[in-house]
């Protein structure tokens, strides 16, 4: 276990390593972005530049830029946004609202999700679950944006129940009910997905597992039908739906740039965003590192947590 | 069973050759062959929800490709006036639904305005009052069900000294009205744009600048409020005049159609009336206009269309390279195998949003938008691809006929597209039909954050419509409702069909998700 885990990690550094050498030449292939000249002097811009090591060889700026990510943890500095601001300062302090509402929507997905997956299996074939599966085929096939026009339009705009656009936390403390509130339609619009998403899972894996003879086994030694399936098959279907949870959990890191950018939440995905619109490549490159970073761990920890949660799963095996 | 029975004699005379003429073959099968296409066929017409989800994709394939050519707009149409108006069919509006009106709530003065349009140009702006209120100031309010076509109503216009002749003419020729009087201007600063084209009426305060009630007179009619002339050939106008323009009680005083200024003359239009002269067509727009008075019934299908050719390009060549690497990976195994998986599982990590952003950035000024969007959807999209046809391969290659075949000197080429392709081909074909909506979804959402530019003066797609819409949600819903509506569709369509064909290709995965 401990050897497959090590082994893991070290082949996602180097994947990463060589994803971030690829994007780094081709980030620094772009032409610069240009120098705002109003109230600025130019020859101090060039000259910084000049100094940052600009003017060096791509594999030279690749070194220094190495050098200073691994020895000093330093991604530079922004040029067009947050001008001479720590990249890795901005991003840390853009991260708790990615996180806190994609938190949230999960919070409140995973266990509708699972309640209407399991009553789905329970009632297989049945009226209930044709109406669930037939609900949940159009919920998860809707993009989200739609959701979040759908909230914006009607709970926003018509009810006014919650405001267009997140607090800010000069006004609201970031876990006041204020700041929640204005969380809401966003928290709404990634969940209905994610609602979907894991009934559909919950049901499919539920309803092989209650099929299959160990149930019937449960049954015949004297368990009740919910005594069994609480006991039995849901246990066994966990051991599938629990790692799916997991990696979402890790995915909010993520985020979701339509969504940040329709509620107008200033977390990474907006800081992405900008950073493209505006060419800030320091911002651009750590950003880039960043979403890599989050897809390779979220693939990591699922296939680990397999192997935890049941280690009858041969490492690897699955994928 | 006993040997001592007495059995009868027959002579060997008796017997005959009874198929000696004959040539003896099996039976030929009465029925046709169901081959592999035909058989996930009968399968696939079982599946109620998959056959009306493939019907629906035909549909809106059709629409995408169809309305560019027939419809009376394209997309660099743009008309300055019927901006953000609502959707409208001829035929339905006649029962009072899709008539492009909206309920809007109005002053006296408001009031005013819009009927006057409609007493001038004989169309009715307000179709219906629906309520009215007063309020605790006193100041009376109504609920009036608008037109939004009908509302613009008149418009100035300069025209040269041929377009003035030339309307002056087509109006001669067809008897419809286009120009009217120009009416005497005043309290510019609180008119704003055209309409101060429709202030055709002698209003109550007219130096008030807010309140813009209209003076009538006893019989509750609008007081007219013309400029008028003692020449009747003022500016060179021999048409048609309005009723009532006939000399005034002196016989001498005629209205005023044109004036002169530097460019030729300045006119005052029926707009809807000259919309069609201008068209040759009735201004309908069947999902209304955005604001930039785009048709959004034309622009959507040419933003379907784009979308579709896009993603059938990209599933296509996805599937080329995919089925070619994932055959060599499968197939040779071993060393090759973990090499280029490695090299595939590099690729599959990078974001795709960096993918493109970073193609965008390097190739949209050499091979366009559309062209580098296309380099990234193929970068890292055959991945998938490569993935399940190495799957299958290991599933296959080690399988009894492929070692007959191989024993009797099949070359690695004929096994491997002869003998172990076909059996992929189910799964082949239901990931690609699933490319389509995966590229379509995400090539709406990069067009919506705008980090591709698809928008052009003849190019449009549809998450450059949602985010023009964006700001309009409130005011103006329908700009989003019908791209939000046809993706919505055209996901749910896909989804349903692509189970269905995964169902019908391969029965033993009936029901399983992924």
């Amino acid at each position: 276990m401990g050897k497959y885990i090590v082994k893991r990690i070290l082949l996602m550094f180097l994947t990463l390593f060589i994803i971030m050498t690829m994007c780094f030449i081709l980030i620094k292939m772009l032409p610069l972005p240009a120098i705002r000249e109003m109230g600025r002097d130019v020859n101090l811009i060039l000259a910084k530049r000049e100094q940052m090591g600009y003017n060096k060889p791509l594999l030279v700026q690749y070194f220094l830029f190495l050098k200073s990510v691994v020895m000093y943890w330093d991604w530079g500095v922004g040029e067009q946004m947050y001008e001479a601001l720590n990249v890795w300062d901005v991003l840390i302090q853009k991260l708790p609202y990615t996180i806190t509402v994609n938190l949230y929507s999960i919070l409140i997905a995973i266990p509708l999700g699972l309640g209407f997956g399991i009553y789905a299996a329970l009632k297989k074939n049945r009226w209930q679950d044709h109406a669930i599966s037939t609900i949940v085929v159009v919920f998860i096939s809707v993009p989200s944006y739609v959701y979040a026009f759908i909230v914006q339009y009607l709970f926003c705009y018509k009810l006014g129940w919650f405001p267009l656009t997140l607090e800010s936390l000069d006004t609201a403390a970031f876990f006041s009910s204020r700041m929640i509130r204005s969380m809401m339609p966003a928290i709404m619009s990634l969940g209905f997905g994610v609602v979907a998403g894991l009934t559909r899972y919950t049901r499919a894996e539920l309803s092989e597992v209650l099929t299959s003879e160990f149930m019937l086994l449960a049954r015949t030694k004297g368990l009740t039908k919910a005594q069994a399936t609480y006991r039995h098959a849901l246990r066994n279907a966990m051991v599938v739906i629990l790692p799916m949870i997991i990696g979402e959990f890790i995915g909010i890191l993520g985020g979701s740039l339509i969504i940040e950018k329709i509620f107008a939440i200033p977390g990474v995905g907006s800081l992405y965003i900008y950073a493209i619109n505006v060419r800030d490549y320091n911002f651009f490159m750590a950003l880039t590192v960043f979403y890599t970073f989050i897809g390779l761990a979220s693939g990591i920890v699922i296939d680990i947590s397999y192997g935890i949660i049941d280690p009858r799963i041969r490492m690897g095996s699955r994928k | 069973m006993s040997n001592d029975m007495n059995l009868p004699v027959f002579p060997r005379e008796k017997f005959a050759f009874a198929n000696i003429d004959k040539r003896i073959h099996d039976a030929k099968f009465k029925t046709k062959p169901i081959g592999y296409f035909k058989d996930a066929w009968l399968r696939f017409r079982k599946n109620k929800s998959a056959v009306v989800a493939a019907v629906l994709i035909v549909l809106l394939a059709l629409f995408a490709l169809i309305v560019p050519f027939v419809s009376n707009y394209d997309v660099s149409f743009r008309d300055g006036y019927y901006k953000t108006v609502l959707p409208k069919n001829d035929f339905f509006a006649t029962f009072g639904i899709w008539n492009g009106a909206k309920v809007q709530r109005e002053t006296q003065a408001g009031y005013d305005y819009f009927r006057a349009i409609g007493v001038e140009t004989g169309r009715d702006v307000v179709l219906d009052v629906k309520s009215q209120s007063v309020d605790r100031n006193g100041i009376t309010y109504y609920s009036l069900l608008v037109d939004s076509y009908y509302k613009v109503g008149y418009t100035y216009v300069n025209l040269s000294e041929t377009e003035y002749l030339q309307l002056q003419e087509y109006q001669n020729s067809t008897g419809i009205q286009l120009m009217y009087p120009l009416p005497e201007t005043y309290r510019t600063n609180f008119v704003m744009g055209n309409m101060g084209a429709n202030f055709w009426y002698v209003l109550e305060d007219p130096s008030a600048t807010s309140d813009g009630q209209a003076l009538l007179d006893e019989n509750g009619d609008y007081i007219k409020n013309y400029i008028t002339s003692d020449n009747k050939e003022q500016a060179n106008y021999t048409s048609l005049r309005i009723a009532g323009d006939d000399g005034g009680e002196d016989g001498n005083t005629w209205y005023v159609y044109g004036q002169r200024n530097q460019s030729g003359y300045k006119a005052r239009v029926d707009y809807y009336e000259y919309f069609k002269y201008k068209n040759n067509f009735e201004p309908t727009f069947l999902f209304g206009t955005n604001i930039y008075g785009q048709d959004i019934f034309t622009c959507l299908a040419a933003g379907a269309r784009l979308s579709f050719l896009l993603a059938i390009s990209v599933s296509l060549i996805n599937f080329f390279i995919g089925a070619l690497y994932g055959s060599i990976e499968g197939y040779y195994g071993g060393a090759i195998d973990i090499t280029l998986e490695r090299i595939s599982d590099v690729l599959a990590s990078v974001p795709f949003i960096v993918v493109a952003t970073l193609f965008q950035m390097h190739m949209a000024d050499k091979v366009g938008v559309l062209g580098s969007l296309l380099f990234a959807f193929v970068l890292t999209g055959w991945v998938g691809m490569a993935a399940r046809v190495r799957m299958q391969f290991y599933r296959f290659k080690g399988q009894e006929y492929i070692l007959a075949a191989r024993t009797l000197g099949a070359s690695d080429a004929r096994l491997i597209f002869k003998h172990i392709f076909p059996n992929a081909i189910g799964t082949i074909i239901t990931g690609s039909v699933l490319t389509i909506p995966g590229v379509i979804f995400t090539e709406s959402i990069l067009s919506y954050l705008n980090i591709i530019h698809l928008e052009t003066s003849a190019l449009t797609s549809i998450g450059t419509m949602l985010a023009n819409g964006q700001g309009y949600l409130n005011t103006f819903p329908h700009i989003i409702l019908f791209p939000a509506l046809f993706i919505s569709i055209l996901m749910i369509s896909f989804n349903l069909f692509g189970n269905g064909l995964r169902d019908a290709f391969n029965p033993s995965l009936r029901g399983a998700d992924e």
